[in-house]
């Protein structure tokens, strides 16, 4: 089995700082890696790195394409990169507002990436729109109010149905919870582990909160200073922490 | 005569906008940045397409200036004389004889034809400004040809009004390939900018940017499969002239409501009085 991303030797550094040093991983169709590590570790730049928002210093980024096989997304040209972030990638920004469009409706939202693939029927676009906007618990009646009149989770709800509305088969996602509340926090959790098992989709998960990763994620990295320090499945690496950083993040956890 | 180098601008100058005018030419609907000169006039008064007309005039030109379609109205006027003082050029108000034609915001009604020059004012070049604030991302995704942001605008005008309530400054995609803004003209005037015999230059000075549609180019606005383009106008006769073809201005002529509709192509409208048609409201 080809894995869909396949990561080898990522590095970048800022300057004499390193951001990321030699991360290699692969990623199998639909399969959820989980990426944790305290703030500075170096995960954002990883997950940047990987999405072609920062270009590496050194390494390889290949994601299996539809129709040409396995490509090496940091070499190939910049508009078949940008096609690839519309159609089969997604990427989930923390802050709602960074990957959203906070002037635009809720439709008009979700249809963008439906018109840049082409869409040009107004009806089909809205029914997607619509439709999309049910699958994440969006009351249909919101599909033209402005993100701004939503709550922080249904924004956040909304940056994911926008993303997912083109089907990709990988998504990125940078603290897809952070700055939601537990509550709304554990909703997300189950909305996304249900997209994520109904569509297949893979994912790239960077967080620093270890329940997500518990319930989302299959396997399991943990960074520090940049570089790897454990992988492996997540379930071993959460109850049965090897490296000395891995256990202290384990039992900085409040247990409430 | 003596006071002005011919047409205002020195030749460098004029020299550098012809070589920007040569290359928008060459790549119909691009935006090419020039260095912008300050003119004897505030921004946003056409001093693009001031310096368009500046260097594509010749002393043999007959020139026209039209403000809204209207020759009489004060930027028309004002144009229209800086011309005469700074270049000795002949002017005119009737469209066929005219051999440049600097217009605000409108095309005129009557077509033009080959040998004649449209120069646009245009105040915002870049179509995709109000969704992308960012020069740098909308440059790339007019060279990526990224351009589905621009129905985002048109499917929010649907959604909030049940129709494209764009009415003027309507997107049009140049030969399948750029998308440009056609100046704000009402888009009435969309399908005129298609297939012209003329060549049409658009100027925009504090954005420094000329662009061109050379003749006979292919322009096509956007739209939706299920919500088609309409060039719409006002649904009344003209009330001087009784045209019922043409691009009319809605008048308030007194405190009780009253209203009358007129051609805004002054020249099309008296030269329809001067051949005897006759509107309900005509004197």
């Amino acid at each position: 089995m080809t894995p869909l991303l396949s990561v080898q030797g990522i590095t970048k550094r800022y300057g004499a700082h390193i951001g990321c040093a030699d991360v290699s991983f692969d990623l199998y169709p639909g399969e959820v890696m989980g990426i944790v590590g305290e703030s500075g570790s170096g995960k954002s730049t990883l997950l940047n790195c990987m999405a072609g928002h920062l270009t590496p210093d050194a390494g390889q980024v290949v994601f299996d394409t539809r129709t040409n096989g396995p490509r090496d997304t940091i070499t190939m040209s910049e508009p078949e990169r940008r096609m690839l972030g519309r159609t089969d990638w997604a990427f989930v920004h923390q802050h709602a507002r960074d990957g959203l469009r906070m002037g635009v409706s809720a439709g008009g939202n979700v249809g963008e990436r439906l018109m840049a693939v082409g869409e040009r029927n107004y009806g089909d676009i809205r029914d997607k729109a619509t439709d999309w906007l049910g699958r994440v618990e969006i009351d249909a009646s919101r599909v033209d109010d402005r993100p701004t009149t939503f709550s922080g989770g249904m924004q956040q709800r909304l940056q994911i149905a926008r993303n997912l509305v083109t089907g990709p088969r990988l998504v990125f996602m940078d603290e897809p919870t952070g700055g939601l509340d537990v509550s709304v926090q554990a909703r997300l959790l189950d909305l996304l582990r249900g997209l994520v098992r109904d569509m297949g989709l893979s994912a790239i998960i960077v967080t620093h909160d270890l329940a997500v990763v518990r319930l989302l994620a299959d396997r399991l990295m943990v960074m520090k200073s940049g570089r790897v320090v454990e992988a492996g499945l997540t379930d071993q690496v959460l109850d049965d922490p090897q490296h000395a950083y891995s256990q202290l993040l384990v039992s900085s956890v409040l247990q409430v | 005569m003596t006071e002005y180098n011919f047409a205002y601008l020195d030749e460098q100058t004029k020299r550098m906008i012809r070589r920007a005018i040569l290359k928008g030419l060459a790549i119909p609907g691009y935006q090419v940045p020039f260095a912008s000169r300050e003119m004897p006039m505030p921004y946003g008064w056409g001093t693009g397409g001031v310096q368009v007309s500046a260097a594509v005039l010749t002393p043999k030109d007959m020139f026209k200036v039209i403000d809204q379609g209207a020759d009489d109205t004060t930027n028309a006027v004002s144009i229209r004389t800086f011309f005469q003082r700074t270049a000795g050029v002949a002017t005119t108000t009737a469209t066929s004889d005219a051999t440049v034609i600097q217009t605000r915001h409108r095309i005129p009604e009557e077509p033009l034809h080959e040998g004649q020059i449209l120069v646009y004012q245009v105040p915002i070049p870049e179509p995709l400004r109000f969704l992308e604030p960012r020069e740098s991302e909308t440059r790339k995704m007019h060279s990526l040809e990224e351009y589905g942001l621009m129905h985002v605008k048109l499917y929010e005008d649907i959604s909030r009004h049940g129709h494209i309530a764009t009415s003027y400054a309507y997107p049009v995609k140049v030969e399948g390939r750029y998308v440009m803004d056609p100046s704000p003209i009402p888009k009435f005037d969309n399908p005129k900018l298609g297939d012209m015999a003329a060549i049409q230059l658009f100027g925009a000075g504090r954005e420094q940017r000329i662009y061109a549609l050379p003749p006979y180019t292919q322009v096509v606005s956007l739209d939706f499969e299920d919500h088609p383009f309409e060039a719409s106008k006002a649904d009344h006769p003209c009330g001087m002239c009784g045209a019922t073809d043409s691009y009319l201005d809605e008048l308030i002529i007194d405190d009780a409501g009253g209203r009358m509709f007129v051609c805004s192509d002054t020249d099309y409208c008296e030269a329809r009085q001067t051949a005897g048609h006759k509107g309900k409201d005509a004197a």
